[in-house]
């Protein structure tokens, strides 16, 4: 008779197990990328219409850290973002570019003046070549760049508040590794 | 009365209870889990005619028409569109691009006949339901663009 | 500064909170009386370190101090003072804080007015309760630390979500944690019990005082969330059955049930191992409450923050804490026998049966709020688990409930006898009969749970009144000997009746709203009328108007029955600027009859504008019930014999139970 009252632990045991499996299946998974702390390729990009200035390679290596956000303007998941960045640029908390990915010229602009531009430079990868070069699968990506231009860190997904904070926020307090 | 059989007694209405509260939940849960729909799901798979589902993507730019209380809009997940009617009060962040998630059902036309369209407390929240269907749509955008 | 200090006496707290878990527990063990007592202090300090923590955080609200990431992405200067104290508590971070300062504010709560517990058994509650708060205390340092810097500091903050901006919404989450944590108290009384070996009348008396108090704080925050979602969410629905409101519902449930079998434990020495489970349970579900609402895993419309790295942590929190006691008890319970077995009709049995439906009751809920994540899980469906589900499986279980409500008080323990209840229940049967009856006549085409709603009010509360006038023995003689019994009964008494009574009240508001409510949808152009449930509606006009961080567009309408002179309205559609967003302001008219309702909508662009309407049937009723029944607990709780004189422990317990080895006499 040992084994009625070990019936509650034990289905709290298959409850628990489910969650935790929930927990992490059902948030999509980090996939660290191969191009962490190598340069950045080589790019010359023509800005979004009216949402210059052009974007290269040059740029990036700012002499601080900045953040390269990829979007497209058919991406929801960029939509989700994007107050955020808005917010992040009201801050002046970090400087952002925008590499605006297999897109049209007309609608990246219009998705732009819509939804308010955060970034200092854009440039059109229309093609997605660069993409292909920086290892970008998905979209948004949103790439850290070093002071001399090489990347820290990439995300995968919708940049959030606390994604900041915990991923992103340690490299401009010089505690990143 | 034995001890042995007083408790007898009380197993045996605990379990009725316990009985009968399992054939309750199996009843209820046939007619009222509401599942998720994308429009591209739809496309695939479609529902039968007055089949309650949620039904979530973006309220397609330029698609609300108001008559009154009654709102005419298109759903889309960037690849398939559906046709929505809502007779009611939107909420407060309903917005052309923005998120939504709609519960109701088909008419015999092809319109989703929306009974609820649920509230978001925050403008920056995408129901993540929405979110994933959008991400898989999207996804498969670039490709469908070249 | 502020945050500094704040983060220091947080760290302060943890430590203490390591020191206060573990020293008391060896010093219970060993017999060491310094050790033990040490938990007393160790409770006081921790105490004030997080009620120091917290004060810093308000201080950095009040005074908008921006260099506070918390503040900054929470507040506003502009926001009314109200809300910049509220504001403490409406984020994930401040809330947690919150949820660690009710810990030790009860944690030092049993150290004080614990005084007549054996020294043993306290410094196992208190310890216990110190383990609860080092989780915790980790949880908010390392992964929700409001102390957070931000460098350069706004010029100023991004607000706090309007909707969140409300008098029912500020106070909502305290009470709620109050009943959530203080279940903690019970839980701790529990797992002392299962390390000592024994439970006894003594114990379930001690236990009884936290139970009804956390149980109390668990209605009103309860009834302030549904009463906050009435009249801010602007579409009139009170109770969604969503999973954040059935996260705070699971653990209400459980501990009213817990409250019942307690008294079993009390009176009759029995259905000890069961009280234990309940209390464990209780405190699981308010962790999985947290779990549920914090880690995102599932999505609810009242999620405002949510994260996986937490889910993770609350989770190994969850396992360790719920998956630890459960086989604690899965180990001790067995060794604990006693109490005997009882008649099924009898106070006892009646007792019984409430536990079995309630937590059968608790169990459905469970099942329909996991049931998306197990689908998500194992087939990727996404499906949400409507209202429908549990309105079929929870109200089968509630009539019942209610009808043995009416019943149970009048059997008394041991042996009851059915036929003399039922004979002195015919009144109360009459009046449900009547009362239905009546319903049926003047509303001929009312549905059937409609009627079985009325009649089930009229049941509950003639009943729990006749059983209450049998108490004190009214009209059996002179008055004067009544009001004596009256005074002279236990408050513990009154309490049960008024919070039956409660019940009632809430099952008659659910009723004749849900049935009986009527609404109007429609264009309305300024100088029309329209009548909805007896009340004609005059639409004034509507205007531009702004306030203090938003402009509105402000409807004017006058509801008037004719006669008399007409009652005002003003609902209205905001707009506020930090951060921008839109609500909608319903205006209500709650009366004790019915509440109207009005929402006003969008211009249609020809001079109307999108209204709705609704007259609702006696909802009011619904959060007088709440009240009446946290006032019951409140009375119940004054009683001396529970503040003042718990009674010593017997000397000499059961020879079964000094079987236990380590039962200290």
């Amino acid at each position: 008779m040992r084994l009625r009252f070990l019936a509650p632990v034990l289905t709290f045991a298959a409850i628990a197990a489910i969650m935790w499996y929930a927990l992490f299946n059902l948030n999509p998974k980090e996939i660290p990328s191969e191009m962490i702390s190598k340069p950045l390729p080589e790019f010359d990009l023509a800005a979004v219409p009216d949402y210059g200035p052009a974007l290269a390679t040059a740029d990036l290596a700012s002499g601080k850290i900045t953040l390269l956000n990829v979007f497209a303007s058919w991406c929801v998941a960029c939509l989700a973002e994007h107050p955020f960045f808005m917010d992040l640029k009201r801050q002046n908390l970090v400087d952002i570019y925008g590499l605006n990915y297999k897109d049209t010229p007309d609608a990246a602009a219009q998705w732009l003046s819509r939804h308010g531009n955060p970034y200092m430079r854009t440039g059109m990868d229309i093609k997605g070549r660069v993409g292909i070069d920086l290892g970008v699968y998905g979209v948004p990506e949103t790439f850290v760049i070093s002071a001399d231009g090489k990347i820290l860190d990439k995300i995968i997904g919708p940049v959030s508040k606390d994604i900041f904070d915990t991923r992103i926020r340690p490299f401009l307090q010089g505690t990143g590794s | 009365m034995t001890r042995k059989r007083r408790r007898l007694y009380f197993v045996l209405a605990g379990m009725a209870i316990l009985g009968v509260a399992a054939a309750l939940v199996l009843t209820s849960f046939q007619d009222s889990l509401v599942f998720f729909r994308s429009p591209s799901d739809l496309a695939e798979k479609p529902i039968p005619v007055g089949r309650n589902f949620r039904l979530g993507g973006l309220v397609e730019d330029g698609s609300v028409e108001k008559d009154g209380v009654i709102y005419q809009f298109r759903v889309t997940d960037l690849v398939e569109t559906v046709p929505v009617t809502f007779k009611g009060l939107l909420p407060d962040l309903f917005r052309e691009g923005q998120g939504v998630v709609a519960e109701g059902h088909f008419n015999d036309k092809g319109v989703f006949i929306a009974s609820n369209v649920l509230a978001k407390h925050d403008e920056n929240y995408m129901p993540p339901e929405v979110a994933e269907s959008l991400k898989k749509a999207g996804q498969w955008m670039p490709e469908a663009k070249n | 500064m502020v945050a500094e200090i704040g983060q220091f006496v947080l760290i302060l707290a943890l430590v203490t909170a390591c020191f206060q878990g573990v020293l008391p527990l060896i010093g219970a063990a060993r017999g060491n009386a310094p050790l033990m007592h040490f938990a007393d202090n160790a409770a006081f300090v921790q105490f004030v370190a997080i009620s120091g923590a917290f004060a810093c955080l308000t201080i950095g609200y009040v005074t908008s101090d921006f260099s506070i990431l918390n503040v900054a992405s929470n507040s506003h200067s502009l926001k009314p003072m109200l809300y910049k104290v509220s504001g403490v508590w409406g984020n994930h971070e401040g809330s947690l804080l919150l949820w660690g300062w009710i810990l030790a504010l009860f944690g030092f709560a049993v150290a004080l007015f614990g005084r007549n517990l054996p020294d043993s058994l306290k410094a196992r509650v208190l310890a216990i309760q110190g383990l609860i708060g080092v989780g915790f205390l980790m949880f908010v340092l390392f992964t929700s630390n409001p102390f957070e810097r931000l460098d350069p500091a706004p010029l100023d903050g991004s607000g706090l979500n309007p909707l969140l901006q409300d008098p029912g919404l500020a106070f909502h989450p305290p009470f709620l944690y109050l009943g959530y944590v203080g279940l903690s108290v019970t839980f701790s009384f529990a797992i002392a019990a299962l390390i000592e070996g024994r439970v006894d009348p003594a114990w379930a008396r001690w236990v009884r005082p936290w139970t009804l108090a956390a149980w109390g704080f668990l209605t009103i925050g309860i009834a302030l969330g549904s009463w906050w979602a009435y009249y801010e969410l602007g579409w009139g629905g009170w109770w969604f059955w969503d999973p954040v409101e059935n996260a705070s519902f699971m653990p209400w449930l459980a501990a009213t049930a817990l409250l019942h079998s307690a008294i079993v434990v009390e009176k009759r020495d029995a259905l000890k191992n069961w009280t234990i489970l309940l209390a464990i349970i209780a405190f699981s579900f308010s962790l999985l409450g947290t779990f549920l609402v914090r880690s995102g895993v599932l999505t609810s419309v009242h999620a405002f923050a949510s994260d996986p790295a937490r889910g993770v942590f609350i989770l190994i929190f969850l396992i360790v804490v719920i998956g630890g006691s459960l086989l604690l008890y899965g180990i001790r319970a067995p060794m604990m026998k006693g109490g005997g077995l009882f008649a099924p009709i009898s106070r006892e049995g009646a007792l019984v049966l409430n536990n079995l439906l309630l937590s059968t009751a608790a169990a459905t809920v469970l099942l329909g709020t996991l049931y998306p994540i197990f689908l998500d899980a194992f087939t990727g469906a996404k499906v949400s688990v409507g209202p429908p589900y549990f309105v079929s499986t929870f109200l089968p279980l509630v009539v019942p409930l209610i009808i043995a409500m009416a019943f149970g008080p009048f059997l008394p323990w041991k042996r009851g006898d059915l036929t003399g209840v039922l004979t002195r229940l015919k009144f109360a049967l009459a009046a449900a009969l009547l009362f239905a009856g009546v319903v049926w006549w003047w509303q001929s085409n009312a549905p059937v749970m409609a009627l079985v709603g009325m009649g089930l009010f009229a049941w509950l509360l003639v009943g729990t009144i006749l059983e209450w006038a049998e108490r004190i023995k009214l009209f059996r003689g002179p008055l004067t000997s009544s009001w004596k019994r009256l005074v002279q009964l236990p408050r513990s008494s009154h309490g049960m009746t008024m919070a039956h009574i409660g019940i009632a009240l809430v099952v008659l508001g659910i009723t004749a709203s849900e049935a009986w409510q009527t609404e109007h949808l429609g264009v309305m152009k300024p100088g029309e009328q329209i009548s909805v449930g007896g009340y004609d509606f005059q639409f004034e006009g509507a205007e531009n108007v702004a306030g203090p961080n938003y402009e509105a567009l402000r409807g004017t309408f006058i509801a008037s029955t004719g006669g008399g002179k007409g009652i005002l309205m003003y609902p209205e559609q905001r707009r506020y600027t930090n951060p921008p967003m839109e609500t909608t302001e319903a205006a209500i008219r709650p009366m004790l009859t019915a509440d109207l309702y009005v929402v006003i909508g969008d211009a249609d662009g020809k001079g109307g504008y999108a209204t709705r309407i609704y007259h609702k049937p006696f909802i009011s009723w619904i959060w007088i019930g709440a009240f009446v029944m946290f006032a019951g607990g409140a009375l119940s709780l004054s009683d001396r014999r529970l503040r003042l004189g718990a009674p010593k422990r017997a000397r000499s317990p059961g020879a079964k139970e000094k079987a236990l080895t380590g039962a200290k006499g």
